[in-house]
């Protein structure tokens, strides 16, 4: 048997519950304040836009199709490399007096004529600003009742602190991943929004299983306290965890490598969130209920289970 | 007997997985790029128009891998899309009037398995290039457009009942009809709540002036927003089939907003200009008995009439404010050059009702002149809140004296180019459009990039499931290749059902394909895990297997469920690309459920049940 961990360690998981609260607290601290002061850099599909992607039959310089821009009027277009010197990514705000569907048309045939038709265009995407303020305000609403629906069937199929200690995890895993977002200043696009969204759905599913096994053996375990039964529970799904998260993050990393510009961030997302979903899941989420006092008795079946009899042969 | 399936569950699992791989067998075969033809205005596709396809593709050295007449329609096949970019022009040459052609893709599937519903998957816009757009429709114009229509009505009852009025204005929120003191107004609230039972008639007095206000009762503003969406929603797919594109979609989203996606388009900017166009035509009598001139130098317009400009000279001319016909009674409308002058002009065919106006009025008005205006809303600029401001421009295209009574077909000249007579044509032929429209959303992707999307995302999925198959077997060994097994059963699950429901796939519902497939072994972590701990305190191998399974599955739904419930709401409340993620996700996870619990049992079963065992290979 190939094993990860053997299988007689004990870590003292509970036992390291403040350094780790520390930890988290640090890490959503730096969060909160870099969303508080510089936010996050919102991608067109929130802030309204135009977004061009085009790709040069040869290697072209920045500053050039900054000069064609500027003298056709856009001067205000960020341009930069997307993947290859062959492929540019042009950005424009919305303007006042001109109709922003033609942008595109108006932007990409400057540089056609320049380049002799020697460029193509890959991509246009354009969000009205009300577009923009719509998705924002459905993104925000997606991630409110995803966790209120998570809550509420956690709380029928376990129990109250536990639908408390798995939402702080999520909060925790969203904040910090945000958080990391805010600080590198990468784009925050819809896709970044699904791929939180997605780590939400992970990281619960991470801290269900830890919870049904705590729920396990707290019914089966006569003796020792709640954080004994927490920690003998953490270690005995220890394996599992890390073998899940680590083939998840395989074909994550596969993604973020392979998949190609436009998904770049979101894989980033996920990996990031998957981490720190699996962290959370071992460290927060339980402690979190254990904090709230949740006791062997809170855990009892509410009717007495019968013996039940395997037919071993 | 322990760990042994009933006959009747390993037949479910073969079954499922023999249908499983009949349904995703038809993205095996692959697709040809291909050109439609297709008939217009009811004509159909013969053997004379195939013939001289394929005559005319071999003599341009671009001979078609294979054409096929199916549905009234002619496809003609390429071996590649520099091939098909090609025959395009040389098709578009050898067709006639009657006759349209779009490029698509056309599946490669056998016919038996095409009779037996097996279909491709849906490729999304991101993967096969093509046009996306989200139309908002003006609602504000089109509730004053309707209150605009009362007005005429306002003004002859009054006459009628002769009561003097001062103006009559329609604003988007209701009609203001001001009078010079309080009894007069107060006459006419009774005369027009009288006649117009079903709008909201108040009194209202405002810096010192006296109105009747007339207001849309709520049902009959529900109804002109959803009658004006409808209208466009029409326009626009007549407007999108005149483009010829293969496999378009037309789609209300939400109350005010119309989807549509072209897959394969090359032109954005002609689809973008032909779907927003709002040229229309309308008919109008001239106002002879007044001289537009002094009208224009003193500002006082007769009332009943308009005071428009030419169109080229710019001169006033005034035209009486009733209608004669508008774009909408349009049934058809062809460009062409006017026999006597050479001129570009419009050949336009009115429907009965339409028909029936204009003979009437030019019975009446032989030697009179009528106008034809032409009418355009264009986007001036945006407001602080970044919404279009829009003005329609509307000017007198042509004049010209009724000869003769005519009815149902006649010309329009006074057209700049025989390009805007051709556009005016195909716009009179899709119909106007009952309100404005605004593009607030548009993602165009190249066919380069979407080639790419699809080779980048195919190898992200390999790569990923191979990295995670070999994980297995190493960690699990024979448990491990029971596993691997489920996995490659849960790619073709989702495949299959993803060509089964026509589902659309795009480049994040690749993505979700990725994870899925991450998260899809979790189960049978969870359960070998378990049976590892079963074995260690020393339970025999088959009491392991049974006790593994049982106790892993109340863990694996709770677990999966969550997820699940995550996937339905990005469903639900996300758009576009979110969406298209959550429903790989959702598929994933049950298929994964089935191929992880039910799958990898049944194979166990077959290895280790019913047999006496000492080890096991996990």
């Amino acid at each position: 048997m190939r094993q990860l961990l053997s299988s007689d360690r004990q870590f003292k998981f509970m036992g390291q519950r403040r350094v780790a609260l520390v930890l988290s607290g640090t890490l959503i601290l730096i969060s909160l304040v870099s969303l508080f002061w510089r936010g996050l850099t919102f991608g067109i599909d929130f802030t309204g836009g135009t977004l061009i992607e085009v790709a040069y039959e040869q290697p072209v310089e920045l500053d050039r199709v900054r000069k064609v821009l500027a003298d056709a009027g856009f001067g205000d277009a960020q341009v930069q490399q997307f993947g290859t010197p062959r492929e540019l990514l042009i950005r424009l705000a919305p303007r006042e007096g001109v109709k922003s569907s033609e942008l595109s048309d108006k932007v990409f045939a400057a540089l056609s004529k320049e380049a002799k038709g020697k460029v193509e265009l890959r991509r246009v995407e354009f969000v009205g600003p009300q577009v923009g303020d719509e998705l924002t305000e459905d993104g925000a609403l997606a991630v409110l009742v995803a966790l209120m629906a998570i809550l509420m069937y956690v709380a029928v199929r376990f129990e109250w602190r536990f639908a408390v200690g798995s939402v702080a995890a999520l909060v925790h895993d969203v904040t910090i991943t945000l958080g990391f977002f805010s600080v590198t200043q990468l784009e925050f696009d819809l896709t970044v929004l699904a791929a939180v969204l997605a780590v939400i759905g992970y990281s619960l599913n991470d801290t269900i299983v830890v919870f049904d096994r705590i729920r396990e053996n707290f019914r089966k375990i006569r003796k020792g306290s709640p954080e004994e039964v927490i920690d003998a529970s953490i270690n005995q799904t220890l394996s599992r965890t890390l073998i899940t998260s680590g083939t998840t993050l395989l074909v994550l990393l596969a993604l973020f490598f392979l998949g190609g510009e436009i998904i770049h961030n979101f894989s980033l997302a996920l990996i990031l969130g998957i981490v720190v979903g699996t962290y959370s899941s071992i460290y927060i989420a339980s402690a979190a209920a254990l904090m709230l006092g949740v006791s062997k008795a809170d855990l009892m079946p509410a009717q007495k289970e019968g013996a039940r009899l395997d037919d071993m042969p | 007997m322990l760990n042994k399936y009933p006959l009747w569950k390993n037949l479910l699992v073969a079954a499922v997985m023999l249908l499983g791989l009949f349904y995703a067998l038809p993205n095996v075969f692959g697709q040809d790029p291909a050109v439609v033809v297709s008939g217009v205005r009811g004509a159909g596709v013969d053997e004379a128009l195939r013939k001289r396809i394929e005559e005319s593709l071999s003599k341009a050295g671009v001979p078609p891998k294979a054409m096929e007449m199916k549905e009234g329609r002619l496809l003609v096949r390429f071996a590649s899309t520099t091939d098909q970019q090609k025959a395009q022009h040389v098709i578009a040459k050898a067709l006639d009037e009657n006759h349209s052609y779009a490029l698509t893709m056309a599946a490669n599937v056998p016919e038996w398995l095409q009779a037996m519903g097996g279909r491709p998957m849906n490729l999304g816009l991101d993967l096969r290039g093509g046009i996306h757009v989200l139309i908002d429709v003006d609602m504000d114009t089109a509730l004053r457009d309707k209150l605009e229509a009362y007005t005429g009505d306002i003004r002859a009852t009054l006459r009628k009942h002769k009561i003097r009025y001062l103006t009559v204005k329609a604003g988007k929120l209701g009609i203001d009809v001001k009078f010079k003191d309080a009894a007069t107004r107060d006459k006419a609230q009774d005369v027009l709540a009288e006649e117009f039972r079903n709008l909201g008639v108040e009194a209202k007095e405002r810096e010192g002036a006296f109105f009747v206000h007339l207001t849309l009762p709520p049902s009959e503003i529900r109804a002109t927003k959803k009658f004006a969406l409808q209208q466009n929603i029409t326009t626009i797919r007549n407007r999108v089939n005149a483009l010829g594109v293969a496999e378009p979609l037309v789609q209300q989203q939400g109350e005010r907003r119309i989807v549509v996606e072209l897959p394969g388009v090359q032109d954005p900017t002609q689809v973008k200009n032909i779907l927003g166009a709002t040229a229309t035509l309308e008919y109008r009598l001239v106002d002879t008995e007044h001289d537009a001139l002094e009208a224009q130098r003193t500002g006082r317009i007769p009332p009943g009439s308009r005071l428009y400009k030419v169109r080229g000279d710019g001169r006033p001319i005034l035209l009486k404010k009733r209608v004669i016909v508008t774009g909408n009674q349009i049934t058809d409308a062809a460009s062409g050059f006017d026999q006597r002058t050479g001129s570009p002009m419009v050949s336009v065919s009115l429907d009965s009702k339409g028909a029936r106006r204009m003979r009437n009025v030019t019975t009446e008005n032989v030697g009179k002149p009528m106008a034809v205006v032409f009418k355009e809303t264009r986007v001036v600029g945006r407001d602080a809140q970044g919404r279009p401001i829009k003005r329609q421009v509307e000017e007198v295209i042509s004049v010209a004296n009724i000869l003769e009574p005519f009815g149902r077909r006649f010309q329009t000249t006074g057209l700049d180019s025989p390009q805007e007579a051709h556009e005016l044509a195909l716009l009179l032929r899709a119909g106007a459009l009952a309100a404005p429209i605004d593009i607030v959303e548009e993602r165009t992707i190249g066919p380069s990039l979407g080639a790419d999307n699809i080779r980048q995302g195919l190898i992200s999925v390999i790569i990923g499931f191979v990295a995670v198959v070999i994980f297995m077997v190493v960690y699990y060994r024979v448990f491990g290749l029971f596993a691997d097994a489920a996995l490659l059963a849960n790619l073709v699950l989702i495949v299959a059902i993803l060509s089964l429901l026509q589902a659309t796939l795009t480049m994040p519902g690749i993505a979700g394909i990725v994870l899925t497939v991450g998260m899809a072994v979790d189960a049978n972590v969870l359960i070998y895990e378990r049976i590892r701990e079963e074995l260690r305190v020393g339970s025999t191998p088959q009491a392991a297997i049974h006790a593994g399974y049982e106790k892993a599955f109340s863990t694996i739904m709770d677990a999966n469920i969550t997820t699940l419930i995550a996937a339905v709401v990005l469903f639900s409340i996300g758009s576009g690309p979110v969406k298209g993620f959550a429903v790989t996700l959702a598929i994933g996870i049950v298929t994964s459920m089935f191929t992880a619990i039910v799958g990898t049992r049944a194979l166990v079963n077959l290895v280790y049940g019913g047999k006496r065992i000492k080890s096991l290979a996990i």
